[in-house]
């Protein structure tokens, strides 16, 4: 593989093309140029394009910004700010007053159009920490064939960090929500890739149900700290357990609906699946999907990372976490031989509703060789994941097959 | 008989279709030999006479990533062109499309898979020393 298909490589390379797109000329044989030749501007690290964020996240995608979190990376139980994988639709507004950030609550089903500033949130409301896992709802999109169009994710778009903010509800009810409501819909600060202002990124949302919920939040805080400009600083919703595309960045603005939020990318095929099983490749009628909400059941492999080889012991601690978007998990196997048996882990209890949980077992390996660690969840309602690739869907959405590490025994 | 004229038809076009495929497998090997020099440094785009159209067309707006990371079949770029006009602010391509459509459909096309789950590639062997 080549120096542009690492990750800093990359960087200095797309650092090169923004510099020429500056300066309005192709510098033909810039990858000639030896560094010291370089202009002085062209030498930017990786943190000043991702500031905060952890060197072996793996970029899909720069314009928008598409990150993801390889599997071993996201060990902790807590995920860290520098490890939290990004999903933008557009561009991250570029200047940020937390002093003068307003939230707007308004919508046909709203008493009263209200405005709040960030210390209005902070001083008339109660404070709510819980850990809640984000999961894109492309998650696993690379496993699907014929192949999904979009960000090709594997297994890390997914996080389960410590948000602190104010309880969404109670900042819809001091505005006030008619008998009517059916849904919100959020509205952010980003901006359009195409830089034409008057069209919107993303505008997502829940039925007022789902947002009503303890757990959905209005937030200020990672882990005790400001949000990451790329995660939604300085305002964000987090919706646990439901595509992390309804938990809103750079939030602007929340309208309480009497109907089905139709802002962009709730329409049309996006963030939908069919209604119904259909054959891998087949066209399905856009009044035939409906929109996902709850998170299917899954689980990683966090420790060790896939391609351990281990000598003078045939015994390897494994662990992970699992989650299933609204409900718990209340068991996680793994096998060392492709199914034909399982192991049943130790699974810990969730530390709050719709936090990921964490799981571990020991495997003794019977004798030398390659085996892969398949590990499987199941959730409360008895639903397992698949190995093989769920149901194919036209977008690629919801592949919740089990993940699996390679490991090789050498003793 | 009608059916079978069908049924003769449709195998006809499955050998045509085996036969093809293991050509283009053949000279995959010969030429498909992907190396750094194959990839315009700039934006990882397969090196091809139609490349600086492609990249004048298509990467104005977003990455050129949103191409490597994605296969699809000549006429799912298509839609997907259509959909980025549609929705997204793309102008028509006029004369170029066809030209964009042949290089996307050459090097950005869906490789076969044989199985529901692919075998684990590219793993990257380390001795696990001391465990957690």
């Amino acid at each position: 593989m080549g120096d542009i298909w690492n990750r800093r490589g990359f960087l200095k390379k797309s650092a090169l093309t923004t510099i020429t797109s500056l300066i309005g000329a192709e510098i033909v044989f810039a990858r000639h140029l030896p560094k010291k030749v370089l202009p002085v501007m062209m030498e930017v690290s990786p943190d000043d394009l991702l500031p905060g964020k952890h060197p072996d996240l793996v970029i899909l995608n720069n314009k928008p910004w598409n990150v993801e979190t390889p599997a071993h990376l996201l060990n902790d139980s807590v995920t860290p700010a520098d490890k939290m994988f990004i999903r933008n639709n557009g561009n991250p507004p570029e200047e940020i007053n937390m002093s003068n950030w307003t939230l707007k609550i308004d919508g046909e089903s709203a008493l009263q159009t209200k405005e709040y500033t960030i210390a209005d949130l902070k001083s008339r409301f109660k404070h709510y920490s819980y850990q809640l896992t984000l999961e894109c709802g492309g998650n696993g999109r690379a496993g699907f064939y014929p192949p999904a169009s979009g960000n090709q994710w594997t297994e890390g778009a997914v996080s389960c960090g410590k948000w602190t903010g104010v309880r969404l509800k109670d900042v819809l009810n001091d505005a006030g929500v008619k008998q009517d409501a059916v849904y919100i819909g959020y509205k952010g600060a980003d901006t359009h890739l195409s830089g034409d202002i008057s069209k919107v990124p993303i505008s997502r949302g829940v039925p007022i149900s789902k947002a009503l919920e303890d757990e959905s939040l209005i937030a200020w805080s990672l882990n005790d700290e400001d949000i990451p400009l790329m995660n939604g600083f300085p305002l964000r919703l987090v919706i646990g357990g439901w595509p992390a595309s309804t938990s809103g960045k750079w939030l602007r603005s929340i309208s309480i609906r009497n109907v089905v939020h139709d802002g962009e990318k709730m329409t049309g095929t996006s963030y939908r699946v069919p209604k119904y099983p259909v054959q891998p490749g087949q066209k399905v009628p856009e009044e035939d999907f409906m929109i996902i909400e709850s998170m299917p059941v899954k689980s990683i492999v966090t420790y060790p990372k896939s391609g351990a080889i281990l000598k003078g012991t045939n015994k390897l601690k494994v662990n992970g976490h699992a989650w299933a978007g609204d409900l718990e998990v209340s068991k996680v196997q793994v096998s060392i031989d492709f199914g034909a048996t399982w192991l049943e882990c130790e699974l810990k209890s969730p530390v709050n509703r719709l936090a990921w949980q964490h799981w571990s077992c020991t495997i003794d390996f019977p004798q030398s060789g390659y085996y892969e660690v398949w590990a499987k969840a199941t959730d409360s309602n008895g639903v397992s994941q698949p190995m093989v690739i769920p149901g194919w869907n036209p977008k690629g959405y919801l592949n919740n097959s089990c993940h699996r590490i390679a490991v090789k025994v050498e003793s | 008989m009608r059916l079978r004229i069908v049924f003769f038809y449709f195998l006809s076009i499955y050998v045509i279709a085996c036969k093809t495929s293991q050509i283009s497998e053949k000279n995959e090997e010969v030429e498909g030999q992907l190396t750094e020099n194959s990839l315009d440094p700039d934006s990882g785009l397969r090196i091809d006479p139609n490349l600086m159209l492609v990249k004048a067309n298509c990467t104005a707006c977003h990455s050129s990533k949103l191409i490597t990371m994605n296969r699809m079949s000549r006429e799912r770029w298509k839609e997907t062109i259509r959909w980025m006009q549609e929705k997204q602010n793309l102008w028509d391509l006029g004369e170029s499309e066809p030209l964009v459509l042949d290089y996307l459909e050459k090097y950005y096309a869906p490789e076969s898979q044989a199985t529901r789950r692919k075998n684990l590639e590219a793993i990257e062997w380390y001795e696990l020393k001391k465990q957690e």
